[in-house]
């Protein structure tokens, strides 16, 4: 019997009525690290957008981009459950841990979606909270449903939902979707595959035993060091397009071609360094200097707009 | 027929004090967030209505 057949029946018990978690455990169901990333792009969007919206109006739009967020995550717990329980970085969520039943976190997932979209649809616009149902509706059923179990490319397709929080923002301020917008969803959408490969290119053994066909499970860690860099070079003109595109000044500009090149400057090294414990090391240095990456950029649109320099 | 009670840990008990007790919260802020919003979005024209 595989690990993955031992866990099917994981809390399927249809006398286990739950009632167990703690509040913690349900706030743990939100990814709150994965909100965080959320809120923040989201408000970037929102902060560049241009147009007048309350501050209390724009407060509670970027409370529903992280509930609607937070929701999502809860659903991908209540799907991947089975394999949640196999892989070390995720055996302790609430689920596998016993601590929530999968009925507990689908209600709460399901109520938490409704309640943003419809908030977000009242607070701002209903093209704003459409982004957010399409967001959730694209994690939940295109990349956790669909695509993280058949295809070795699932993080690439399925990194668009992560890229559309600063797209929502905007459009919560504008009511519309623009090239600037589809420029910060770029960024996010380049930057997903690198930063998912070098962690799987660590955790290998656990998606392998989990059966998901990540990129080095199904073609490879070789093949995948070649995609990582790929991915690279192509990180460094996209995140650069907010100054090519004229909403962004030669401050950014020059600022995130130093950042792109330190992220290629990463990707090679995990190129070259493809044995033992030092490529692991590699591997999950270039992960940590990813969500540097990330944050930077992010941060330094935030600044420039706050300080009007461009 | 004899009705049978679930009887609860003392660790349940506290859990299902504390979901109480954030669902009340919540509760409250979404009361108060509704009453802001519309403040906000309607401003004075909240008594402009035909009745």
């Amino acid at each position: 019997m595989t690990m993955l057949e031992q866990t099917q029946g994981l809390h399927e018990d249809a006398t286990d009525l739950g009632g167990r978690g703690s509040v913690s455990d349900y706030i743990a169901l939100l990814k709150p690290r994965v909100m965080s990333l959320v809120v923040f792009t989201a408000a970037v969007g929102l902060v560049m957008a241009p147009g007048n919206q309350h501050p209390v109006l724009s407060f509670i739009s970027i409370l529903c981009i992280a509930i609607g967020g937070g929701a999502s995550g809860a659903l991908n717990m209540w799907w991947d459950a089975d394999i949640d329980a196999i892989m070390s970085r995720t055996k302790k969520r609430p689920i596998p841990a016993g601590k929530i039943t999968r009925q507990e976190a689908f209600a709460f997932g399901m109520i938490l979606s409704f309640g943003s979209v419809l908030t977000l649809g009242l607070v701002a616009n209903w093209m704003a909270a459409g982004l957010l149902a399409f967001t959730i509706f694209f994690y939940v059923v295109i990349y956790t449903m669909w695509l993280k179990r058949s295809t070795p490319q699932n993080i690439v397709i399925g990194g668009a939902a992560g890229a559309l929080p600063p797209m929502v923002g905007w459009a919560a301020v504008t009511g519309d979707v623009t090239l600037v917008s589809i420029a910060l969803f770029m960024i996010t959408f380049t930057w997903t595959p690198p930063h998912f490969w070098a962690l799987a290119l660590v955790k290998n053994g656990d998606y392998q035993a989990a059966g998901v066909p990540m990129l080095p499970v199904v073609a490879g860690e070789t093949a995948t060091r070649h995609q990582i860099v790929l991915y690279s070079l192509l990180l460094l003109p996209v995140g650069m397009a907010p100054y090519f595109l004229g909403f962004a000044s030669v401050f950014y500009g020059v600022g995130s071609a130093m950042l792109g090149l330190v992220f290629l400057g990463y990707a090679i090294r995990v190129w070259r360094v493809r044995e033992g414990d030092a490529a692991k090391k590699t591997a999950m240095s270039l992960f940590k200097f990813s969500l540097f990456y990330l944050m930077l950029i992010f941060a330094g649109l935030l600044a420039e707009n706050m300080i009007s320099l461009v | 027929m004899s009705k049978q009670k679930a009887v609860l840990s003392e660790e349940q008990i506290k859990t299902r004090r504390g979901r109480s007790v954030a669902l009340a919260v919540t509760l409250g802020v979404l009361v108060a967030m509704f009453y802001v919003i519309t403040i906000v979005k309607l401003g004075p024209g909240i008594m402009d209505r035909p009745l």
